[in-house]
């Protein structure tokens, strides 16, 4: 049969949405439990915002799904939202910004042209943004969250690894390249690739001393960093500034326990970012990150507001959800002819059913159902009586009233 | 077994092209007679090869055509070969080689008065900036990887060259070289593409049909300008990525065309219509007593000057008006009812009004098919794409915001829309199967064997205004001067 979906587009069917929904569910409530307020933010915005700002690279700008509106004769489009953390963002500005912090979290969607159409070109994320707080306890209370929530799933052998986009920058101006050999280096480094550094011949052996480690090396505590620092001893204060703050941090979450791996190059697509960033992987699969991003209020025209994030990326999470099959107890209620005091008898039962929390399905099809809990069946020569089926027991019971079948279901 | 014989069909460009590829499929002796600047065929047959012909179109719908595989071959400008594929890197579209002609460039321009003058300073700027182009795809992939902060980009028909300073401050155009930009009045920024005319083939196509007849005669005049590494499918030909900021040297080597103050100054300003609606308009104002100088001659002259000193004047085409006046570039145009409801039928909230019918450049607006499609109206083609017959029903359109409101109120569906720049009748019945494009007496559709099955609408020329120019004390008054001094031509 032919597909009418859209290319790129998925379907979440009910078991997608078992597992959507659990996630969600468990996210929400972490969210909830350290007092962070939901938001949603539209679907569509303007192109300038994510131009305005600088804040995606090129290549992803070149991926973004945009258009003009009904109402776009004056040129300008609109975007389906490429990105979460934005537009949360631009909440922020546009209505939150007298608050001295605001701790949101969102549920979204984003949109991102894939060109082969066999991934998706939406997926979905939860959300955090801690906007205006500026303490290393802050960074630090987003990536526990972050872990607790993935915890909470279930997943485990999550290896979390921590970056300092500040830090790339400044190494990056190390360099002295000149501006347009500069401009291709973070281009290529935004994109994920590396080697671009790594193929800068560079004479200054200063340079070189802490250029190999941090490139290749992958720390397990602050003391790493603490090696680099002193092999950088003529580096720019910016670059040491940004090393400092990566070690303080790594000290933080070293005195919390948190197990960690500090790996500059595991970022990408940091742009707006300008602190500590992470991300969590399980068996190298990214699930989710985040970092530090003080910049992008201010470019959006606001006052300084420091503020970090994360998201965690729920399609790759849906697959790797540990799920046990088993069904939530239901009860069938069925009934082969539907007579007006059969389908009266029938209906004013369930209800009384899911007033006690129970869920009651009504079914005239006369079908033979066994994939049930309970089944309550209705004669339409005696509406007045209830046979009760135990499914898992193979037990059957008579009663006369609905609070009869409450009492054999429990409840 | 007898090896089958594959038909290959090729899509050939009109325009600016046309004399030299006919020259080199002369050279290459494919057998077309008959292509040359004189003809008036659309359909070629090769007499040296009886399973190859040809099709001529606008040189913008041939990467789209062979893209969507209606052709296997094709040969026109790299230019729009990027302009499609910079937005549909997926495309099935696949460069074969340079042919070595056609050469050209397309640049980023800007005005003079947009004081571009270093590439950092310029980079660096927080303008919004207006970039007007034939190339919208291209234009937005410039100005991402310019990271300009903030942009609008308005598609034209042509004449791109004449709207900066006064109503765009960047354009992205073609030129032969950097002297022809100059010389328009523009400052050359950057050289985003060399442009030559290519060979394409379909990506399918190439990989499953023997087209190897009419490749081995264009293996002489194939060129490679790549270095070996960049050398793509098979080995053999050339695949080359989108190569968009090549820098070119800043020059502000001359004085502007235009004072941007003096058009400023203008009270009100009106575009007055090019190609073949400037002779009747020129008659009809000067009928109307309206006089303007630098309009009427067979040059084109995009900046004509009127008796009223309040009167602003600009030539540009008549299918990019409705939205130039929207944006308030313009007070008035000149253009046709078609191209204004083509505009309001896209964006109902846009402020254009059409403030006077003016009677000349009559055309309707119809729908047709080929005679040989057994439906004498719309209902007939309604039941009949219902039915299944068109899976789905193409429809090629110059309009194609008339065209889809057309096949929604008419509850026609499944239909896919072919977007054209010229010589649509060309389309029926290979490439579409429904035409929805102006007619003046309808003489050009029986010729290409097709007939009417509807009347949309009829068209003349009218006046169109912007709202806000009207509602403008400054302005209303002036306005009123000029719709009552037409209107009075017309009684």
């Amino acid at each position: 049969m032919e597909n009418h979906k859209c290319k790129g587009m998925r379907d979440l069917v009910p078991d997608d949405m078992l597992r959507f929904r659990r996630i969600e569910d468990v996210f929400r409530t972490c969210c909830l439990n350290h007092n962070y307020q939901e938001v949603k933010t539209p679907t569509l915005e303007y192109l300038h915002l994510f131009t305005a700002t600088g804040t995606l690279t090129p290549s992803m700008l070149g991926k973004v799904y945009s258009f003009l509106d009904w109402d776009g004769w004056s040129g300008e489009r609109v975007v389906l939202r490429p990105d979460g953390t934005i537009p949360v963002a631009r909440l922020y500005v546009d209505n939150l910004s007298g608050c001295e912090t605001a701790k949101l979290f969102y549920v979204t969607n984003i949109f991102a042209f894939e060109e082969t159409g066999k991934k998706t070109r939406e997926r979905w994320q939860c959300g955090v943004e801690f906007l205006g707080g500026a303490k290393l306890a802050v960074d630090a209370e987003i990536i526990s969250l972050a872990r607790e929530v993935v915890h909470k799933l279930g997943l485990s052998d999550i290896r979390l690894q921590l970056s300092h986009a500040g830090l790339v920058k400044a190494l990056i101006k190390e360099l002295k390249l000149d501006a347009s050999r500069e401009a291709e280096v973070v281009s290529r480094v935004l994109d994920g690739d590396w080697r671009a550094l790594q193929q800068v011949n560079s004479a200054n052996d200063e340079l070189n001393k802490f250029l190999y480690p941090l490139l290749n090396l992958k720390g397990k505590s602050a003391a790493f960093l603490q090696n680099v620092k002193a092999l950088c001893l003529q580096a720019s204060p910016g670059f040491k500034a940004s090393l400092e703050d990566f070690i303080s941090i790594t000290a933080l979450l070293d005195s919390l326990g948190c197990r960690y791996e500090t790996d500059i190059t595991a970022i990408r697509n940091f742009e707006y970012y300008t602190g500590v960033c992470f991300q969590l992987l399980d068996n190298g699969e990214r699930i989710g990150g985040g970092g530090r991003y003080d910049g992008l209020i201010p470019l959006m025209g606001d006052r300084n507001t420091p503020a970090c994030g994360f998201a965690l990326y729920i399609d790759p999470i849906m697959k790797l959800l540990p799920w046990d099959n088993k069904q939530k107890s239901v009860i069938l209620i069925a009934a082969g002819e539907p007579t007006p005091e059969v389908v009266k008898r029938c209906f004013t039962l369930a209800q009384s059913l899911r007033d006690a929390k129970h869920v009651a399905e009504v079914d005239f099809s006369g079908r033979e159902r066994s994939d049930y809990r309970w089944l309550v069946s209705i004669s339409e020569k005696d509406p007045t009586r209830f046979t009760i089926t135990d499914c898992e027991r193979k037990q059957q019971r008579h009663v006369a009233s609905p609070s009869e079948v409450l009492s054999v279901v429990g409840g | 077994m007898k090896h089958k014989v594959s038909y290959i069909k090729l899509a050939l460009p009109k325009g600016r092209l046309l004399s030299p590829t006919a020259e080199v499929l002369s050279e290459v002796a494919l057998g077309f007679e008959g292509y040359g600047h004189k003809t008036r065929q659309y359909r070629l047959q090769s007499v040296r090869f009886p399973c190859l012909s040809a099709k001529i179109f606008h040189e913008k719908d041939i990467p789209v055509q062979v893209a969507v595989g209606n052709y296997d071959l094709g040969i026109c400008g790299l230019d729009w070969i990027e302009e499609l594929q910079v937005r549909y890197p997926s495309s099935a579209l696949v460069k074969l080689s340079s042919l070595d002609y056609g050469g050209g460039n397309v640049y980023l321009a800007a005005s003079h008065e947009a004081e571009v003058f270093s590439l950092d300073g310029f980079l660096a700027r927080q303008d919004n900036w207006r970039i007007v182009t034939e190339y919208p795809n291209l234009a937005q992939a410039v100005a991402l990887s310019l990271r300009f902060k903030r942009f609008r980009i308005f598609p034209v028909w042509g004449a791109a060259e004449a709207y900066p300073p006064e109503n765009a401050d960047l354009a992205v155009l073609w030129a032969r070289n950097e002297s022809e930009i100059v010389g328009q009045g523009l400052a050359p920024v950057m050289k985003l593409l060399s442009v030559d005319a290519f060979l394409v083939a379909n990506r399918e196509k190439l990989e499953t049909k023997d087209l190897s007849q009419v490749l081995d005669c264009f293996t002489p005049k194939l060129v490679s300008r790549l270095p070996p590494d960049e050398r793509g499918y098979r080995g053999c030909f050339i695949s080359l990525r989108p190569r968009i900021l090549s820098q070119i040297k800043l020059s502000r080597s001359r004085e502007p065309v235009v004072s941007l103050s003096e058009w400023q100054e203008k009270a009100i300003k009106l575009a007055l219509p090019d190609g073949h609606q400037k002779r009747p308009t020129s008659q009809f104002l000067e009928q109307a007593g309206l006089n303007i100088q630098g309009y009427s001659g067979k040059t084109v002259n995009r900046r004509p000057s009127a008796d009223l000193d309040w009167l602003g004047i600009k030539v540009i085409r008549p299918q990019d008006m409705p939205l130039e006046v929207a944006n308030g570039n313009f007070d008035l145009a000149i253009t046709g009812k078609d191209w204004l409801l083509e505009h309001l039928y896209r964006f109902p909230s846009s402020p254009v009004r059409e403030l006077l019918e003016l009677g000349f450049g009559k055309v309707k607006i119809v729908a047709a098919v080929s005679q040989d499609t057994p439906v004498a109206n719309v209902n007939g083609l309604k039941l009949l794409t219902q039915g299944g017959k068109f899976a789905p029903l193409r429809v090629a359109s110059e309009y194609i915001n008339i065209a889809d409101k057309y096949l929604r109120d008419n509850h026609i569906s499944p239909y896919k829309l072919v977007p054209t720049w010229g010589a649509s009748e060309a389309f029926l019945p290979e490439d579409a199967d429904l035409l929805i494009d102006n007619a003046q007496t309808g003489k050009t559709l029986v010729q290409h064997n097709l007939k009417i099955i509807d009347v949309l609408l009829t068209s003349t020329a009218c006046l169109i205004g912007n709202k806000d120019s009207l509602d403008s004390c400054d302005k209303r008054e002036r306005i009123e001067f000029i719709t009552q001094t037409l209107q009075r031509a017309l009684s």
